[in-house]
């Protein structure tokens, strides 16, 4: 009847200690996570700084996972972005006009000239002379197109090709739209990445989300403007042939070119071809820099084939200006001197030292495929979750106690044994958030208080039907053993539906929601063992030991 | 000497008057729907898109000079609130400053908050943003649709577990007693215009979890002692079964209210309509399971003839050995 097996004794024991000492580490904070931080330096070859020292501030042998603060509570920056994934269709069409024109030329007796036509920003058209022979430019057209590289657009080609009228329009297919919305997602997501780790922030978190989105959340830092200048910047370098210079953006500037400003002088505007000569992809250095006037300028080198296009382009152009263009802003124009062969020039313009030196590390860690825009953006500054974490704790121990002492004074020794329960059961929630590494977050520590107040139900429900068991007496024993068993599928379902909408909140909710979740999850699963088994263990061992003819409960 | 919330082995009736609590319940529904569709909630960024910045300053706030601050950026409608806390210093003046989402933005616009904070620096020199918070409105719409998309779920997928644990006039009876729970809490919220952000659907979704934990514990009684006693009627049945969990019932919510509370009055202004969500979800839950479920199983009768042989804990997981 009212007995453990020993072997279940000794699990249940270990379990509680288990989960205790995984759970030791977050109360000497500050210590372990100076101690986690210089391991991690040490393991990457830094030294000295006493990072020893501090890495000795905690055994190893312990374990040293952290509980891991939300934003919310460590303040630091949320931001979400996402990536417009369109812009590079536009750049793939603008870079298959000049592949399209050079194929057309040579069938210039069969279809007559071409005309670039302006359209929309996905497609491009060209108009032939000779319209009956538009079946045959389109498939020289045709032959472009390439296979689609991805899984599932297997079979399919890059472009499609269909004729209306004189016209030939050149789109991508729809296999390629999502093969390179996959590509450029995962680019931006790449380069964000590089530009974060550039700046070197501490454990940023860059995560995909959808389809096309980016959330970054960067622990530490005050503002996320800063954050957004590093990561919104495009970066996007490109070197055009330069048309002619006029004073407005509406000034006609022929198809196949376009308006861009100077970046230094008001009002003035460069019309450039569209189509760019290099661009800052295939860059392979970039280091601030003066120039010959003690002015700020970035310094910039190109790959062997980037710096044989720079290099024949301008042996063929000597005399003619080119523009060099930063996120559509024309940063200067020189007129070509002579043939640069090195692959290496410099950009000037009116930067200050600082500019400089962030221009150097975004065409570093290389341009965003497509623009960012921020959709969600949140702060939190450090104070306010010092503020916060400070709020919690006390609200937190004045619960706990208010309860235990309640508990104490409605059930007595009963009581005890629950109170133990429960400071066991907070316990293992720390320990169990520390090794799945979650996120505490301010609704996070609500979740635990939640659980506080909750996770003596089981108890009240097992103690209670004790009392009514006792009423028909049946001794001691029996009652007890009567209570725990019929008060298990109420305490079951009970906790059972509980921990469903837990799941659901997890499923659907999203950041400090997730913390909320994550927590009422965990303690529901904690307040279960520690009601059914450990509760009971307790009043088995008292039981054993104390042989009481009548219990008060 | 025990402490006793509830006299021990009470006979209240707790259907003498069915009418009345199922017509008070209905009432105070029909009143929250109504001042749900006349103010509507006081829905925070979270769901409507816009900024939140929140400042503080040592000198006092006056809240008319922050608002003249601001007044030639033309934001449209803008909120001020001074906050106020326990926890807060002598020199730790707070406001929460609030305006929409500026209109043909999609997205979070740096400049305007770069601006905003300009303009507020001028007025109060030493002020500090402690905490920004930009949505734009693609993803509040989302959103939305999450936070419904979640409550609905959360509420269907404990249907069907009663169901199929129960009889479909528990789950039922459950769901009535969610629903009345749900709206009442939307009711006080529109009605005090507290702030509705996205922590308020937590706070929802648990609200359903603990008045559903309070249902099951009483229907599961109710399963218990319609076994037991195969011929006393229905109305019987409910009243003894309620008596005998009455007293877990209200010791599970004083304690859960007594952490509730500290959290409420100690916790800090950030979580604390969060945390009054809950207290009132308590409250409302535990007399929501009382009155609204076991009434609803009341109206539409159970099958009595349980297939299963009668067995005292009679479940599922009566053999489970602990």
């Amino acid at each position: 009847m009212l007995q453990i097996d020993g072997w279940k004794r000794v699990l249940i024991l270990l379990t509680c200690v288990v989960g205790l000492f995984l759970a030791l580490p977050n109360a000497f904070y500050p210590r372990v996570e100076a101690h986690n931080d210089a391991v991690a330096d040490l393991e990457v070859g830094m030294s000295g700084n006493g990072l020893e020292e501090l890495a000795a501030g905690w055994p190893s042998w312990m374990p040293s996972s952290l509980v891991n603060l939300g934003l919310d509570l460590r303040g630091g920056a949320h931001l979400l972005a996402e990536v417009q994934v369109s812009d590079v269709y536009k750049a793939r069409m603008t870079a298959t006009w000049p592949e399209v024109r050079d194929l057309l030329r040579e069938e210039r007796a069969t279809i007559g000239t071409i005309r670039l036509q302006p359209g929309p920003d996905d497609e491009l058209r060209v108009k032939i002379s000779k319209p009956d022979a538009i079946q045959e430019a389109a498939s020289i057209v045709r032959g472009l197109a390439r296979p689609v590289v991805s899984l599932t657009g297997a079979g399919a080609t890059d472009i499609q090709v269909s004729t209306e009228g004189d016209t030939i329009i050149v789109r991508l297919s729809e296999a390629e739209r999502l093969a390179t919305d996959q590509r450029t997602v995962q680019q931006a997501l790449e380069i964000v990445r590089r530009r974060i780790d550039e700046v070197g922030t501490r454990e940023p978190t860059i995560q995909r989300q959808g389809t096309d989105r980016i959330l970054i959340q960067v622990p530490g830092i005050g503002s996320a403007s800063e954050l957004k200048d590093i990561i919104g910047t495009t970066a996007q370098l490109t070197f055009h042939p330069v048309v002619g210079r006029v004073g407005s953006a509406d000034a006609p500037a022929g198809v196949g070119n376009q308006n861009l400003p100077s970046l230094d002088e008001e009002g003035v505007f460069y019309t450039v071809e569209n189509a760019p000569v290099v661009t800052g992809e295939e860059l392979v250095d970039a280091q601030p820099t003066f120039d010959q006037n003690g002015r700020p300028a970035v310094n910039f080198r190109f790959n062997p084939t980037g710096a044989r296009k720079f290099g024949d382009y301008t042996a063929e152009n000597i005399g003619s200006p080119f523009a060099i263009v930063l996120d559509g802003e024309v940063v200067s124009a020189p007129t070509i001197q002579s043939h640069i062969p090195g692959g290496s020039g410099i950009i000037t313009g009116r930067f200050s030292v600082e500019e400089t030196t962030n221009l150097a590390v975004l065409l570093r860690a290389g341009a965003l495929p497509a623009e960012l825009t921020f959709l969600e953006e949140r702060t939190i500054g450090p104070e306010l979750g010092q503020d916060s974490i400070e709020a919690g704790r006390i609200a937190c121990i004045v619960a706990f106690v208010g309860v235990l002492v309640f508990m104490f004074l409605s059930y007595g020794t009963f009581g005890l044994f629950a109170n133990i329960a429960l400071i066991i059961n907070v316990g293992m929630i720390f320990g169990l958030l520390s090794v799945i590494g979650a996120t505490l977050t301010l609704p996070g520590i609500a979740g635990i208080v939640l659980t506080i107040g909750m996770a003596v139900d089981a108890n009240v429900l097992v103690f209670e039907r004790i009392r009514e068991e006792l009423k028909t007496s049946k001794g001691p024993a029996r009652a007890i053993d009567l209570g725990y068993e019929k008060a298990l599928s109420a305490i079951l379902d009970a906790n059972i539906t509980t921990f469903i909408t837990a799941v659901i909140l997890f499923a659907v909710g999203s950041g400090p929601v997730r913390g909320f979740a994550i927590t009422l999850g965990l303690g529901i699963m904690t307040s279960v063992f520690t009601a059914i088994f450990v509760t009971r263990l307790m009043v088995i061992i008292w039981f054993e030991r104390r042989r009481p003819k009548t219990i008060e409960v | 000497m025990r402490l006793r919330l509830v006299p021990q082995n009470t006979k209240w009736d707790f259907f003498s008057r069915p009418l009345l609590w199922l017509g008070i319940s209905t009432a105070l529904m029909i009143a929250a729907l109504v001042s749900f569709s006349i103010q509507g909630l006081n829905l925070g960024i979270d769901f409507t898109g816009g900024t939140t910045i929140r400042t503080e300053s040592a000198q006092p706030v006056v809240v008319a000079e922050y608002r003249e601050a601001l007044t030639p950026l033309q934001l449209g409608d803008v909120s001020i609130v001074e906050v106020d806390d326990l926890s807060f210093t002598d020199d730790q003046n707070v406001t929460i400053i609030k305006f929409q989402a500026q209109a043909g933005e999609e997205a979070v616009s740096a400049d305007l908050i770069r601006q905003v904070q300009a303009q507020l620096q001028t007025v109060v020199p030493d002020i500090t943003f402690v905490a920004v918070e930009s949505v734009g409105p693609e993803v509040s719409g989302e959103l939305i649709t999450k936070a419904v998309l979640a409550v609905t779920l959360a509420i269907a997928a404990v249907l069907i577990y009663i169901w199929l644990r129960f009889e479909w006039q528990f789950a039922l009876g459950a769901v009535a007693a969610l629903v009345h729970d749900v709206v009442l809490t939307i009711g006080v919220f529109s009605e005090l215009q507290i702030k509705f952000d996205l922590a308020i659907i937590a706070a929802l979704l648990t609200i359903v979890g603990y008045s559903l934990n309070d249902t099951v514990v009483v229907f599961d009684r109710v399963r218990e002692n319609l076994r037991k006693y195969k011929k006393m009627e229905l109305k019987e049945v409910l009243n003894i079964s309620i008596n005998e969990t009455l007293s877990r019932t209200v010791m599970t919510s004083v304690t859960t209210l007594l952490a509730l509370v500290s959290l409420y009055v100690l916790g800090g202004d950030v979580i604390r309509g969060f945390v009054f969500a809950m207290i009132w979800g308590v409250i409302v839950g535990t007399y929501s399971s009382v009155f609204i479920a076991s009434a609803v199983l009341l109206k539409l009768g159970v099958k009595r003839d349980w297939s299963k042989p009668d067995n005292t804990s009679g479940n599922q997981f009566s053999n489970v050995d602990a």
